[in-house]
């Protein structure tokens, strides 16, 4: 076997996923329209201002068209064969212990270190007297609780802080935004709340929290955080522990307020079926995510780590507003087989001494597509703002591409912006190297895409960084076993 | 220790190595030195196993065992180390942490038990001190930002963490000023040991004047065309390779080798 082929077989993803259920009963039909949003509120059980908004949004969609200037191949997607609502899986229809579930998946959990107890919930087991998460749960909330922390599902937030939601809903990505959070905003059905009051410092990771009880994400999932003034919260969404859903096309938005000297550090780790070695099946993750400095002092920052979805389309941003606000975006992207990635992240300065820092990593092996697309604007009134961007490319093998779109506006002399971008190829004497001291052939792929990414990690929770460094390999390295 | 037989190999389809002999026994230091062109690189890349390198004919035996039958990493594990001739920037990887990741597969592969990091600290500061050299390069990323003469430094520090049994040096003069190539020499000198043969490879004969070779061995097109003693490396910098191909080797091989 030749090298470039034992590497081939090297990063073929072996895509572990678990079972595909049959659809429920409770599923609307396919199909959108007026119709469809109003039952999905009545469903949700909402007040008659967000199903105007909803609405609103709606009539908005429908002006908008689908956009295609990213740097991807996407089938052509019919809205209306898409099913707008399903309700939750109902435990008989779930596996019952572990012992139904696919062992490969299992393997999988095993080889990313998933902790014991969390495996029967990822693994969509019904959770009676398997798998105590409720206890977990509640000695969390009631922490959240002391700290006057508010973190709950989005429906819940509706209803009992309807005004917080009122106030901030679409105050970041307005429903005209574009096409994909215009129609996230007319059929959401749900996601999480997180509400920082003033002064506070988040007791805990909100991720530890989250593992344990928002598993089951929707297609179009909303997700709004507030910060207050002086407030801190670090929030990791996703799993490392491959997901896999019925829905192919997934547009979610994030919405981040950072109110004056507030700290939002947002971390994803998404591992989604990205589809099978011929590209086919996998999920379109289309998501609108932006975080507002709104407040001076504040900041924000990105960190992600993608390597799953058939296609990834996002561009996590930061608006600078308050004076002195930083924004950051931290992301390492992996493509493999057939996967495409268009991401990258825009900073708009707009107040005076903003700074903003970009650290991008993209992998591409197989046939895989990634490419950068970056935007960073300063305005005529930030005077001073800085930024620097640094976009580095990884390329295995020969069939893959790597694309890097910067896009720079600057309307202030004072500006002071750096870009820096480099693409490698993990070479054969890289690999080489490694092999010639003794160290084989996948421990030398994982760590030299280890130390690639070295930088993104970092900004990671501890817990996991580590998770993402094993996921790479996991992703990278199908042939383990 | 090791017999190479009537070697051949092809890079990109074209024969490189075209009959290759050479034994060397343990505790002795080989040079090979030859005009551009004529497969210095190829027998190191080789012997160490790289892809693209194709063995056409002959065999090598290194302890006993057919070198060509093992891949690359289990001919490090059996103790041969390539010093590169451009050693490769891997970024973002400790070189402290590479060098224990190969350590430890190499004491794996041996049934040895593997070093945690304490011990493995410890041996590293011992090498470091018979090297002469700094910790410095140790919190650096391998070879990431090195200068020419560190990254050199930095193949001799390998090699003597990884102890090899077979060390095969690739123009490991190229690109060096002359107090780096002292530093380098020095530090070979201090790794020559009974149980370890060296194959210095090199275009120059200044670097033999650090490195005493106990034979010289001369590479063109393909084959070894002449050994000799340290002298001979002398004689090449004096008369450059033309002389080889003047009649030169006739000379040499009628034993008259200082005629003009």
């Amino acid at each position: 076997m030749s090298r470039e082929s034992t590497i081939d077989g090297l990063v073929e993803q072996k895509y572990r996923h678990g079972f595909v259920t049959d659809i429920e009963s409770d599923t609307m039909p396919p199909g959108l329209s007026e119709e469809v949003i109003r039952a999905i509120s009545i469903r949700k059980n909402e007040p008659e201002w967000l199903l105007e908004w909803r609405l609103k949004a709606y009539a908005t969609w429908l002006k908008m068209e689908q956009p295609n200037w990213a740097h991807l191949n996407i089938e052509e997607i019919d809205f209306q064969k898409i099913s707008y609502f399903s309700s939750p899986k109902s435990d008989k229809d779930r596996p019952q212990s572990l012992d139904e579930v696919d062992p490969k998946l299992l393997e999988t959990y095993d080889k990313l270190g998933v902790p014991l107890h969390e495996r029967a919930r990822l693994a969509g087991v019904a959770v009676d007297a398997v798998f105590d998460s409720v206890s977990v749960g509640t000695t969390f909330k009631a922490e959240l609780r002391k700290a006057g922390v508010i973190f709950c599902s989005f429906s819940e937030a509706v209803a009992e802080h309807p005004e917080l939601v009122k106030k901030y809903l679409g105050s970041v990505v307005p429903q005209r935004d574009n096409f994909f959070a215009a129609l996230n905003s007319a059929v959401f059905t749900d996601g999480s709340f997180v509400f920082i009051p003033r002064g506070v410092r988040c007791p805990m990771e909100l991720s530890t929290y989250f593992r344990i009880n928002a598993a089951e994400t929707g297609q179009f999932e909303r997700t709004l955080i507030v910060a207050e003034e002086g407030s801190h919260v670090s929030y990791l969404e996703g799993c490392t522990a491959p997901m896999r859903d019925e829905n192919q096309l997934h547009a979610a938005v994030v919405e981040l307020i950072a109110l004056e000297d507030a700290n939002i550090k947002y971390s994803t780790v998404q591992n989604w079926y990205p589809g099978d070695e011929n590209g086919k099946g996998g999920i379109y993750n289309f998501v609108t995510k932006r975080g507002d400095c709104r407040g001076d002092r504040s900041r924000i920052s990105w960190t992600q780590v993608e390597t799953g979805s058939a296609i990834t389309w996002k561009y996590p941003s930061c608006v600078l507003r308050g004076d002195d606000s930083v924004g950051e975006f931290y992301s390492v992207a992996l493509t493999s087989n057939y996967q495409q990635a268009d991401t990258g992240t825009k900073m708009v300065h707009l107040g005076r001494n903003t700074r903003s820092k970009i650290i991008s990593k993209g992998i591409s092996a197989m046939q895989g597509q990634n490419a950068y697309r970056g935007l960073v604007k300063v305005s005529p009134k930030a005077d001073n703002a800085r930024n620097y961007t640094q976009c580095d490319s990884m390329l295995i093998g020969k069939k893959c591409g790597a694309h890097t779109f910067p896009y720079i506006e600057v309307r202030n002399p004072t500006a002071k912006v750096e870009h820096e971008a480099t693409t490698s190829r993990i070479g054969e004497d890289q690999l080489f190297y490694c092999l010639q001291r003794g160290i084989s052939e996948e421990d030398a792929v994982s760590m030299i895409v280890d130390g690639f990414c070295k930088q993104v990690f970092k900004e990671l929770p501890m817990e996991f960084a580590v998770e993402a460094k094993a996921l790479l390999e996991v992703s990278l390295e199908g042939a383990v076993g | 220790m090791l017999q190479i037989k009537n070697l051949h190999a092809k890079v990109a389809g074209k024969e490189i190595l075209k009959g290759l002999n050479l034994e060397l026994e343990a505790g002795e230091i080989h040079a090979i030195m030859g005009p551009n062109g004529a497969g210095k690189s190829t027998l190191g890349n080789v012997l160490a196993g790289r892809e693209g390198y194709e063995v056409t004919a002959g065999e090598v035996i290194f302890n006993g065992k057919n070198l060509l039958d093992l891949e690359p990493e289990e001919r490090a594990c059996e103790g041969v180390f390539l010093a590169f001739q451009y050693p490769v920037e891997i970024p973002g990887v400790n070189n402290t942490y590479f060098l224990r990741a190969a350590l430890n597969a190499q004491r794996k592969y041996r049934g040895e038990a593997e070093l945690d990091s304490v011990d493995f600290l410890r041996l590293v500061r011992e090498k470091l001190k018979i090297l002469d050299i700094g910790d410095k390069l140790l919190h650096r990323a391998v070879n990431e930002g090195f200068s020419g003469g560190e990254k050199k430094r930095n193949e001799i520090f390998q090699m003597a963490v990884l102890e090899p049994k077979l060390a095969v040096l690739d123009e490991t003069d190229s690109g060096l000023d002359i107090d780096a190539l002292k530093t380098v020499a020095t530090g070979v000198n201090r790794l020559r040991s009974p149980d370890r043969g060296m194959i210095v490879v090199t275009h120059y004969q200044r670097l033999l004047d650090y490195i005493v070779p106990d034979k010289v061995h001369v590479l063109a097109d393909g084959k070894l065309v002449a050994t000799g003693g340290a002298d001979l490396a002398l004689k090449l910098e004096e008369q450059g390779y033309a002389w080889l191909e003047d009649g030169g080797i006739q000379s040499l091989e009628l034993g008259a080798g200082d005629q003009q």
